[in-house]
């Protein structure tokens, strides 16, 4: 009787579940928003007013358009539903305009939008294997996967307090992965294509696609040993996702072609001339280099080896660190920081390629990619650890070693975008929001993988615990002291530092457990 | 998962939907020159802390009773004077006398919702939780979800932290009544002195303990506890009411505040008895305030004896929760000068009776958070009332799944139906019917909600949509009476020890 009504009530847990994050992002509507709401106004206003010969060359305001054509086109859509609501939002020249109905026809578009997430977290979640069969519906993976991913902080912070349209794009990501998974391969390409040109972020998990599809699709067969057989190649499907690339691709960028554009599109899309931070720094290697580049500089003066005039005055005042200039360790340029993050990558493309694991290797490389781009790329945002986090939840609900990893790679990662959220109202809503996550997320997976040994060892555990304290100096102390008018960048300057440190070890920690990993015989099989 | 975990993760919640609630818009929030109950509270923070206590419920120069005077028992008066010294620590200004009047700011507004959320996190949580876990024979799934669905109660949420109520908090304490009977009365005793609505709770705390002393015998045990019992009640008051009893007139004028008899039958569109039957005919016109008083008494009276005097011959834990439900409601329905955040005072002690009867507890909830609809619309918070609604009855509709629990059986009303033998065919259809009536007042509430939120009333009924939500309501909560009645009256020993075997 229990089983027949599991079985009935199979999927209403997960309706239950969208539901209420919906909810939960509509009780966010009057919360605070960052500059990127007047982003997005403006891209609307861009989009509904002019022709298309216009949309990259426009620059009243200060926000140009620099996402890919499709996400114009997504505004473009958006406009003419916005027209219904307040059309002076779509007037070009009212800038920082923000009505009550703007508020809440940009605020319900976003969660609207996240509808296409939730759809694709429910196929995700049909992706998860079912084997560790759970009586407790709490301990099922696929319901801890859906949790991990409908209520992730990062995402909600992001989208729906902060103001940004990534839980679509995230969607389209994971529907891609899906399909992938479930050999629909076409469509997982045609996905992936179409996501590349709404936001060109998402070029940095391209390696991952491309090998993947390559090794499985364009190869139909291996040798009983796991190694590739060059027989089996299909041209026919080689032919196949090219001609899908080809055709997204001019749909997306063809008109701008033919005018002729497409080197403005494409310095609007990739401004190098951005520093190499952004202007919190996000917690990846650089932030380390930097640190490491300051503390010598200190040290130097302290010690006398370095000349104070010589010293460039580095611009840390007011916590915006636009231009670095690094005094002791060499400058870093954007070609270094390419070829760091392409040698970073290199390893795990190797390994899907020679080690092929299915879907499950896909993902590891996926995440990999994310992270090492993150690590090494240039003018990261803090934002993008949502790349790795979300596709790395997937992992970490199938083995105890990944869902480790996934502990110390999500609590970091979620804590450095605390910096996103500085005003006092939001300050309790980000804590109570991350607090909720982790202990969901610690519990929930730890109740898991119960049989299995700890997912942290002794020196994880003090590191995450010790974030508490650094939150409580931050927020409460730091605010009381002196300091507080001289050195304004310290908070974001020890946040980033320490959220770096465990992101670095989290990456190197998941390429040595690829890295090292052998296939099984029975992985061959299948 | 961990009992642990589980419960963090359910007061979390909790805590995250009151922040966000509280993000919105408060009552009075620029509306010069009475403001609402926001400014009534910073108000009291600031006469507290700038008068003596002799002044306080006193109409002087320096205290203008008719802005706002405090109306409320001395605990509520202490409390805002610790709240005041905090404000201070702060900022001065918020708290000035005279010149912070209809003082407004964000970081003020952000100190106003902090307070209420620390009194929630102290008392009501930990009371919600302590209260769920003293639940027996259920399961640790079972405790969870109740304390979720009480502490997702809409009506609380919106009006603590939208409209902006304080007092409420101090509910919590009732909660702990239950496991010791001298504990239990002081925790009473601090409530009612923290606020006298609280006295719409007393009859059953009175008749509970009484029923209790009778049992053991009133010339042994019994007389021992009830004298104990009293000498607790009576140290508390006086304990509570020290610094007031200087004079005699201190403590009449007190009591003049808090009991302001002259002020009318009833006020605004209260979802009462009165307030819908002078619909058809105008009570306030043709009665004098004296015997409208007397009248209003009588009803009251009346509608309580029942519960009183079977909970008073048959002590037991359930029935003092189920009496609590029925006597606070028929104070809410008959009683004089009623206001409509006082149904809060029902629903708080059907929380309690969530798990025992799903169904009508959430259906009771709702329409109590519906009837206070013209308050929350007109304090800007829609939003926050369609999101926290929706939640709730979700939130209920899947950890109790009410729709399946509509037989007599599991309405509590078993004994009920083989008292009426003879009308078999009828009761057959009884969850059917039920079910019915539910998702019809279900849809009926969403279609008025959704009309007076959109739709501007005709010019000659300007009152149309509160006065129709209000007798709406008020037509439920007299069905809902009337069920609490018949449970009570028809629950005996022999009808639970018959569920237990089976």
């Amino acid at each position: 009787c229990g089983a027949a009504m599991a079985a009935a009530g199979g999927r209403s847990w997960f309706r239950g579940l969208a539901l209420g994050v919906s909810l939960l992002k509509c009780l966010l509507v009057p919360a605070y928003y960052s500059t990127d709401f007047e982003v997005h106004r403006n891209w609307l206003a861009i989009t509904h007013n002019l022709p298309l010969s216009q949309w990259y060359y426009e620059a009243t305001s200060e926000w140009t358009l620099d996402y890919p054509p499709f996400f114009a086109w997504f505004e473009y859509a958006l406009s003419h539903v916005a027209k219904y609501f307040d059309p002076k939002m779509l007037v070009i020249e009212n800038l920082n305009y923000s009505s009550h109905a703007t508020i809440f026809f940009q605020r319900f578009s976003v969660i609207f939008t996240d509808i296409l997430f939730i759809y694709a977290v429910h196929e995700c979640c049909r992706c998860v294997n079912g084997k560790r069969a759970a009586k407790d519906i709490l301990e099922k993976p696929t319901f801890i996967l859906a949790v991990l991913l409908l209520w992730n902080f990062g995402l909600l912070i992001v989208d729906h307090i902060h103001f940004q349209y990534n839980g679509f794009l995230f969607g389209l990501m994971l529907l891609s992965v899906a399909r992938l998974c479930q050999r629909r391969y076409l469509e997982g390409a045609l996905l992936f294509a179409v996501l590349l040109h709404f936001k060109h972020i998402y070029m940095y998990v391209a390696p991952a696609y491309g090998i993947y599809l390559l090794r499985s699709y364009c190869f139909t067969a291996n040798h009983a040993d796991g190694s590739l057989k060059w027989r089996s190649f299909s041209f026919l499907h080689l032919t196949l996702l090219g001609l899908i690339v080809c055709l997204v691709s001019a749909l997306s960028l063809g008109p701008f072609i033919v005018l002729g554009q497409l080197p403005q599109v494409m310095s609007r899309l990739f401004p190098f001339k951005r520093g190499l931070c952004h202007a919190y720094w996000a917690p990846n290697f650089w932030a380390l280099y930097n640190a490491v580049d300051k503390a010598l500089t200190v040290l130097g003066l302290k010690c006398n080896f370095l000349d104070h005039t010589k010293i460039p005055k580095a611009s840390m005042t007011g916590g915006l660190v636009q231009e670095f200039q690094h005094t002791v360790l060499p400058s870093v340029t954007p070609l270094a920081t390419l070829i760091c993050t392409f040698i970073s990558i290199l390893p795990s493309v190797f390994c899907l390629w020679f080690k092929p694991q299915g879907p499950r290797g896909f993902l590891q490389c996926l995440v990999l990619c994310a992270l090492s781009s993150f690590m090494f790329g240039w003018h990261v945002h803090e934002k993008a650890i949502l790349l790795a986090i979300l596709p790395l939840s997937l992992l970490s609900v199938q083995r105890a070693k990944d869902a480790g990893i996934y502990l110390i790679l999500t609590t970091t990662g979620h804590f450095s975008l605390f910096p996103l959220l500085f005003t006092p109202p939001e300050l309790p809503t980000k804590i109570l929001l991350m607090l909720l996550f982790t202990v969901y997320s610690f519990s929930s997976l730890k109740s898991l993988f119960r049989r299995e040994r700890p997912l942290l060892n002794w020196l994880e555990t003090i590191y995450l615990i010790q974030l508490v304290p650094l939150e409580i100096f931050c927020e409460f102390i730091f605010p009381l002291t002196p300091w507080k008018w001289h050195y304004p960048f310290v908070p974001l300057l020890l946040t980033s530092v320490y959220c770096a440190l465990g992101v670095t070890y989290a990456w190197l920690k998941l390429y040595i457990s690829v890295l090292t990993e052998r296939i099984s015989v029975r992985q061959k099989a299948e | 998962m961990e009992k642990w975990s589980l419960m963090t993760i359910t007061v979390l919640l909790a805590l995250t939907v009151r922040w966000t609630v509280s993000l919105s818009s408060y009552s009075g929030a620029g509306k010069p020159p009475m403001y609402g109950d926001y400014e009534a509270q910073r108000h009291w923070q600031e006469v507290t802390y700038n008068l003596p206590i002799r002044q306080w419920y006193f109409n002087t120069s320096d205290n203008n009773l008719l802005y706002w005077g405090l109306d409320y028992p001395p605990l509520t008066a202490y409390h805002s004077l610790v709240c005041a010294y905090i404000a201070k620590l702060i900022n001065p200004d918020w708290i000035a006398l005279h010149t912070s009047r209809g003082y407004e700011s964000q970081p003020h507004k952000l100190f106003m919702r902090t307070t209420v959320i620390l009194a929630d996190l102290l008392v009501y949580i930990p009371a919600v939780i302590l209260y769920c876990f003293s639940l027996k024979e259920t399961s640790t799934k079972k405790k969870v979800s109740s304390a979720l669905c009480i502490l997702l109660y809409p009506g609380l949420i919106l009006i603590d932290h939208g409209h902006f109520h304080l007092g409420l908090a101090l509910w919590g304490v009732l909660y702990l009544s239950y496991d010791w009977d001298l504990l239990g009365s002081v925790a009473f005793c601090l409530a009612l002195n923290y606020k006298q609505m609280e006295l719409y709770h007393s009859l059953p705390f009175f008749c509970y303990l009484l029923g209790k002393c009778f049992k053991k015998g009133l010339k042994g045990k019994g007389l021992v506890l009830l004298t104990k019992i009293a000498g607790t009640v009576v140290v508390s008051f006086a304990v509570c009411w020290l610094p007031f009893c200087t004079d005699m007139e201190q403590i009449m004028q007190v009591l003049r505040r808090l009991f302001p008899i002259d002020r009318g039958l009833f006020e605004d569109k209260v979802a009462n008895i009165w307030c819908s039957l002078s619909v058809l005919i105008k009570i306030k016109n043709i009665i004098s305030p004296q015997t409208q008083l007397k009248l209003s008494f009588a009803v009251t009276f009346l509608s309580l004896l029942p519960a009183c005097i079977k909970l008073t011959a048959q002590p037991s834990l359930r029935g003092f929760k189920f009496a609590l439900v029925s006597c606070a409601l028929s104070f809410f329905l008959f009683s004089f000068q009623v206001h409509e955040k006082s149904i809060l005072l029902v629903s708080v002690p059907v929380c309690l009776i969530i798990n025992e009867i799903p169904f009508m507890a959430t259906w009771f909830l709702l329409v109590s958070t519906f009837s206070m609809l013209p308050l929350l619309l007109k304090d800007g918070l829609l939003l926050a009332y369609t999101v926290t609604m929706l939640a709730f009855l979700s939130v209920c509709t899947t950890s109790f799944s009410i729709f399946e629990k509509t037989s007599a059986e599991d309405l509590q009303l078993k004994q009920f139906s083989l008292s009426l033998k003879g009308h078999v065919s009828w009761l057959k259809s009884f969850p059917k019917i039920v079910r019915t009536l539910f998702l019809l007042s279900i849809t009926l509430m969403a279609v008025l909600s959704l009309m007076s939120a959109t739709v501007h009333p005709p010019q000659r009924l300007p009152d149309l949509f509160p006065l129709s939500v209000s007798v709406i309501s008020c037509l439920h909560f007299i069905l809902f009476l009337v069920y609490f009645n018949v449970v009570i009256l028809w629950d005996s020993k022999n009808s639970r020890s018959q569920k237990k075997i089976s």
